[in-house]
């Protein structure tokens, strides 16, 4: 094995050392911290660039955790979908981690280390092969959010934090049931073993294993935030401190992230007479959340919730195009995924600077400085920030392009990711369902309620005051928005050589055979005293 | 054994889930801890009860290995006990903190 295959690993392991090593420093040596923690974050985007590119080849790389043969030990898997997440993760981390350098660095101790260790869990979780093992993972992702949710202290954060955390620990046990009833009936964890086994579970034992499998898509939900088991996020997200907030976006999709893959790995064609048995559930949860996160979009006073809010309109049109399983609604889905993905990240970290125009938002920061205590000491020459005579024209013309995407308006990202959702919901079977068009005016619906609620609020904020007051912005703040805006843009420009990767990405996630080939095939590494003899 | 242990968790899940649903904060810790019992007593079952059978082949032992038990649950559920015992711990700190920055112990920061 050459160094190139350990390449697989390297994304778990480098933010799991940098995050350790960080926390042998001091808070006072911040520079030196953000530099480690900088570094290993571009490492990690340069990382997803180069394996996305291995995975592009079609086959999928396996990484043989302990060097035993894939039923029995755990594997990382690197197939096209996981090194897309993997790259995307990286892109909105080094963003949001710029974005924190100008001050949220310093509210509260250990916030790159629990950064760090936050990527590792969503790396690893991109990457396992394993149900147990994605369980650890997601755990690792959930302590680290708990701690990155409550950075910056205040009674708002802890309050939200409250229940965020024991939302999530109740679910964590329902993966628990599920994966032990899932283990119960086949016998097996690895995610590829499993494919060949459901088929083979005898009709008594069916119910049992449907049962497992539908708890355990209640622990993902809860993450991902369908309705009714959303009601904790957008408390959550609008508490959290915006760079948090922001990395927090992907966080949702990490969910979305595992149905996507174990939808059609266990409840594929494969499987016998349990084939498609989550679909129906999946469609229904899709649109009530759609319409929910809408309502919630078009009612929301402040902005932080409104973008709260576009997460779950984000994961209801998700849930559902999840649920359409067609090669081309999968491959329209991770468009729109990636896309909605980078602009609520944006979204996140704009509204921040946005609300420094304001002055109730003003206040409620400089209490949450106070609350942390000796902020103020070391505080008011780190404070001296660039006033860039156009803050707000470019301010501006970001939340217009925020707008644009959010809503899917022409020409940009968002607008191609729901055009095609909806060309693949009319395509799918040539016959429209009356469900599909609840779909198709769900879909339509939010966009145009998304329009009316950022015209609202850009109007509230640009046009209606009076006084203008002129938000100071540091250069380090605008630029990870820009960035990320930026990429979406970009995304639209390449939307064909995107849109073949992802085509690619969904064909495979509907026909396993290959992976599950890919994963049982790959042989351990004989050791040097066996290749001696 | 097995209506013994069904009962057990049964007993251990629902006094959780009940506890879940009260207004105290200290409830909610106990109510999660009893709910992780109760898991974790249902992973172990999963491997099937066996009485008087190792989960781990040695040298001296049996070749079949249908004389063993899964060991599989049982590393699960030593893996699901430290990771339930790293976040009650974490929960608690939580717990403390919202105590005293609100200082209530309700749920929701202040009293109904």
């Amino acid at each position: 094995m050459d160094l190139s295959n350990h390449l697989i690993i390297a994304p778990i392991l480098l933010p799991l050392l940098t995050g350790a090593l960080l926390l042998l420093f001091d808070e006072r040596k911040h520079t030196l911290k953000a530099l480690l923690s900088v570094g290993s974050t571009l490492l990690l985007v340069a990382m997803g660039m180069v394996l996305l590119r291995v995975a592009d080849s079609g086959t999928a790389s396996v990484y043989l955790l302990g060097n035993w043969a894939a039923p029995f030990g755990i594997v990382l898997v690197l197939d096209r979908l996981s090194a897309v997440m993997l790259l995307v993760t990286s892109l909105l981390a080094i963003a949001s981690l710029f974005f924190s350098l100008a001050r949220w660095d310093k509210m509260g101790s250990h916030f790159h280390s629990l950064f760090q260790f936050l990527l590792m869990g969503l790396n690893g979780a991109f990457l396992t092969g394993d149900l147990f093992n994605l369980f650890v993972f997601f755990e690792v992702v959930l302590s680290a959010s708990y701690g990155l949710l409550l950075h910056g202290s205040g009674p708002h954060r802890v309050r939200a934090g409250l229940h965020y955390i024991a939302m999530n620990l109740a679910a964590s046990f329902l993966f628990l049931v599920g994966v032990a009833l899932i283990y119960g009936v086949t016998g097996t964890l690895n995610m590829a073993d499993l494919v060949g086994r459901i088929g083979e579970v005898p009709p008594e034992n069916r119910f049992l294993l449907e049962a497992g499998a539908a708890i355990l898509g209640i622990a993902f939900l809860v993450k991902a935030g369908m309705w009714p088991l959303c009601f904790w996020l957008p408390s959550a997200y609008s508490a959290a401190a915006a760079p948090v907030a922001a990395i927090f976006a992907v966080l949702s999709k990490m969910g979305i992230y595992v149905l996507l893959r174990l939808s059609p790995l266990l409840f594929g064609a494969a499987a016998g007479s349990s084939a498609g048995f989550d679909d129906k559930w999946l469609f229904a949860g899709g649109l009530v959340t759609l319409a929910f996160g809408t309502i919630g979009v078009l009612a929301s006073q402040a902005m932080v919730r409104l973008a709260a809010f576009s997460v779950l309109v984000s994961s209801g049109t998700l849930l559902a195009a999840v649920a359409m399983s067609g090669d081309r609604s999968t491959a329209a889905a991770l468009y729109y995924m990636i896309s909605s993905t980078l602009t609520i990240g944006a979204l996140f970290l704009l509204i921040e600077l946005l609300e420094r125009a304001q002055d109730p938002a003003a206040a409620v920061l400089s209490v949450t400085m106070e609350a942390y205590g000796d902020g103020d000491e070391d505080e008011p020459e780190e404070e001296v920030g660039v006033t860039i005579p156009a803050t707000l024209a470019i301010l501006g013309v970001s939340f217009g392009v925020c707008g644009i995407l959010l809503s899917g308006l022409p020409p940009l990202s968002g607008f191609v990711g729901k055009f095609a959702l909806l060309s693949a919901a009319i395509d799918a079977g040539n016959k429209i369902s009356t469900l599909n068009w609840f779909f198709f005016g769900l879909l339509i619906t939010s966009g145009l309620f998304a329009m009316v609620a950022m015209v609202r609020a850009g109007i509230r904020i640009f046009w209606a005051p009076v006084e203008i007051i002129v938000p100071r912005v540091r250069v380090i703040e605008f630029v990870p928005v820009a960035f990320l805006l930026i990429l979406c843009i970009w995304m639209t420009a390449q939307a064909g050589p995107t849109m073949r990767y992802l085509d690619a990405a969904a064909n495979a996630l509907h026909d396993p055979t290959g992976y599950v080939h890919d994963v049982l095939s790959a042989a351990p590494i004989p050791s040097p005293k066996e290749a001696g003899h | 054994m097995e209506l013994v242990l069904a009962i057990g968790i049964g007993a251990l899940v629902g006094s959780g889930v009940w506890l879940l649903q009260r207004p105290r904060t200290f409830q909610l810790i106990v109510g999660l801890s009893l709910i992780g019992y109760g898991v974790n007593l249902f992973i172990f079952a999963m491997g099937r009860l066996r009485v008087n059978a190792a989960p781990v082949l040695s040298d001296g032992g049996p070749a079949d290995p249908s004389a063993y038990a899964d060991p599989i649950p049982q590393a699960l559920v030593l893996t699901a006990i430290v990771i339930g015992f790293a976040t009650t711990a974490l929960f608690l700190v939580v717990l403390l903190a919202a105590r005293g920055l609100t200082g209530s112990d309700h749920v929701d920061g202040r009293e109904p």
